[in-house]
């Protein structure tokens, strides 16, 4: 079999069997029912095998709201009525698996009529119903296999539900089918500390268990006779102070954080400050404003909790991806390139105004040094108008993000009337690449690799180094350990990402001294393409 | 028979946590207890797939009912649960 190669998205070299995610079933050809109390036993038996199932899962995850999703889906499938309408379908003379399907299948159609987060909900009704089917066919509920022994794990690619159950010590490294740099996979990769490779096809097609090599820096996934190893972890180094080269330039380390809940993670890899604080959570789901008060505490919690270290929050980055409903941002007819991030302002500045005021009151008295960004900044003009709102708010520190190509082209301006600017590369890929960043056929032009997208992070490293204000990166690429030296060189000063994958950046970082870093960045933005660029650090 | 007209206070609706705490209290209840939205047929709160499937918002008015030995006792506790914002961290 010839070997298979992806965009390598997490670096590191693991070997094992390769496991797939285990399919739906198909629906077996209808069977006659002859002892209808003995199938209906075996359609309660299969129901109650998958509550089991997910109560063990519950008891597993690791995060309290993971395990309270998978209580309530438990719930769901542990139903009377549920259970009432599969033995009327066994006595009308249908077998265990189809009186299942047909039971879930008149919630689903009530759910699916609801709407909203009901339609949403459907998705939780059909997996339920394969985990019965499975259990009725014998074969493997669906999902995150659970072989008991190290594998490595191949999907078309990962959903934010499957990851609730991956164990990371028995998962050796993650290959998908699709997705990109920005995909779910790579972000839980790296914050895991797992090689991982993306967009790799054929890897579906792959005999289970058959052994595979996984280099998730190249994007190689070789098959032959491999004995199981696991990838020598930069994660589990020893290294704890400051971020910095080998030879003592500072590079801060920061951690991304969305509430007070992730500080702690941020303090145990030992985080230098916050880099950039989401402060969409609040607003989410939210058909008014939060109230200012209400802002207030959610911001002082983080705050208190970062006494004597910089915490970067962003005011509300709302649209595209994340639409809000009290902003009222249906019918765009491209939200990418819509109303979102700062633009809001221009519509609803008081939403601007309320925040910033929400954001200095909470500021006092923490001891916290705060610092405030705008999300999507294109023009001087912008960044001038948000600089005046923050230092009139009574905020010493004024910055915005660079997600726009128009604004890092204009990087020394802005840093005449900002006080810092922090690079968010995943928008500033989607934008520059004219690639929606949910396009999984596009993951090579999202690669933080592409050296268009490192010249231009390279300009603004140079505006920072000419007016000595600092230039942070925020996005994935923050996160990339092989990736880390090549954005010191640049001149950027700080880089801000998951706390957990912290540890192998600045073990990645401590590897080089300041010249070689410089030099990697040159060669990097000189290589013709993202993969050339990738194996000059490699 | 007894019953309670409460309007839902969670913030998200009769959903996810909200739904999941109340279809337990609900199993709990020494007597069997049905919900409803305004005509549409009772269903029973035990079971969490019916009541999800009432759609209930925040401020939707649900019609609790039960009849038996300790009804009024159980109604009251549901109908207090079900006015809570159970969204909320401290519920």
């Amino acid at each position: 079999m010839p070997d298979l190669s992806g965009i390598g998205v997490s670096a590191g070299v693991a070997a094992g069997p390769l496991l797939r995610i285990a399919a739906a079933p198909a629906l077996p050809p209808p069977a006659p029912v002859t002892d209808a109390g003995a199938e209906v036993d075996r359609a309660f038996a299969a129901l109650a095998e998958v509550v089991a199932e997910l109560g063990r899962r519950a008891d597993r995850a690791s995060e309290a709201t993971v395990a309270e999703v998978l209580r309530a889906e438990a719930l769901m499938a542990d139903d009377e009525e549920l259970r009432d309408a599969v033995r009327e379908q066994i006595e009308d003379g249908t077998d265990a698996p189809h009186a299942i399907a047909a039971a879930f299948g008149t919630f689903r159609e009530m759910f699916a009529e609801a709407g909203g987060y009901l339609a949403e909900r459907v998705a939780d009704l059909d997996d339920l119903r394969d985990r019965a089917v499975a259990v009725l066919l014998g074969l493997p509920m669906p999902g995150v296999p659970q072989p008991g022994h190290p594998y490595i794990l191949a999907a078309r690619d990962l959903a934010p539900a499957d990851t609730a159950d991956l164990d990371p010590s028995q998962v050796l490294a993650l290959v998908t089918e699709v997705g990109g740099p920005t995909s779910h996979t790579a972000i839980l990769a790296r914050a895991l500390g797992l090689p991982a490779v993306v967009a790799c096809r054929g890897v579906l097609e792959l005999p289970e268990h058959t052994k595979v090599q996984v280099d998730g820096a190249t994007g190689l996934v070789e098959i032959g006779d491999f004995t199981v190893r696991r990838a020598a972890h930069a994660a589990k180094s020893e290294l704890t102070g400051p971020g910095a080269t080998s030879d003592g330039h500072a590079v801060k380390l920061l951690a991304n954080v969305g509430s007070a809940k992730n500080v702690p993670a941020a303090d145990e890899a030992h985080a230098e400050g916050v880099g950039l604080f989401r402060t969409e959570l609040l607003f989410l789901d939210r058909t008014a404003e939060p109230a200012r008060d209400e802002q207030v505490t959610a911001y002082r919690e983080v705050f208190r909790g970062m006494a004597g270290r910089r915490v970067v929050i962003r005011t509300l980055d709302a649209g595209a991806d994340k639409p809000l409903p009290f902003l009222n941002q249906d019918g765009e007819p491209n939200p990418a390139l819509g109303v979102r991030g700062l633009r809001v302002a221009r519509q609803r500045p008081e939403v601007l105004t309320t925040q910033l005021a929400a954001i200095a009151a909470a500021a006092a008295d923490t001891g916290a040094d705060v610092w405030v960004m705008a999300p999507m900044v294109s023009t001087l003009t912008e960044a001038a108008g948000f600089a005046a709102a923050v230092h009139e708010a009574g905020l010493p520190r004024a910055g915005v993000m660079i997600e726009v190509p128009a604004a890092a082209l204009r990087a020394r301006d802005l840093l005449g009337v900002v006080d810092f600017l922090s690079i968010g590369t995943n928008d500033l890929s989607q934008y520059t690449f004219a690639a929606d960043r949910m396009c999984g056929d596009l993951a090579d032009l999202l690669d933080p690799w592409q050296p268009a997208l490192l010249q231009l992070i390279a300009i603004c490293g140079e505006a920072g180094r000419e007016s000595g204000k600092p230039v942070g990166v925020c996005g994935e690429a923050a996160a990339d350990p092989a990736l880390a030296p090549v954005l010191a060189g640049l001149g950027i000063g700080s880089l801000s990402m998951s706390p957990r994958a912290i540890p192998a950046v600045r073990a990645s970082l401590a590897r080089y001294t300041y010249d070689e870093c410089r030099r990697l960045a040159e060669l990097a933005v000189a290589a013709p393409d993202a993969a050339s660029a990738r194996k000059i650090v490699g | 028979m007894p019953t309670r007209t409460v309007a839902v206070g969670s913030a998200s609706g009769l959903h996810a946590r909200p739904a999941k705490i109340f279809v337990e209290a609900a199993a709990k209840a020494p007597v069997k207890v049905t919900i409803r939205v305004g005509e549409k047929k009772p269903v029973p709160a035990r079971s969490m797939l019916s009541v999800l499937a009432l759609g209930a918002k925040q401020g939707t008015e649900v019609i609790l009912e039960a009849d038996g030995d300790g009804a009024d006792q159980a109604l009251d506790g549901l109908a207090a649960l079900l006015a809570k914002d159970l969204d909320a961290d401290d519920a």
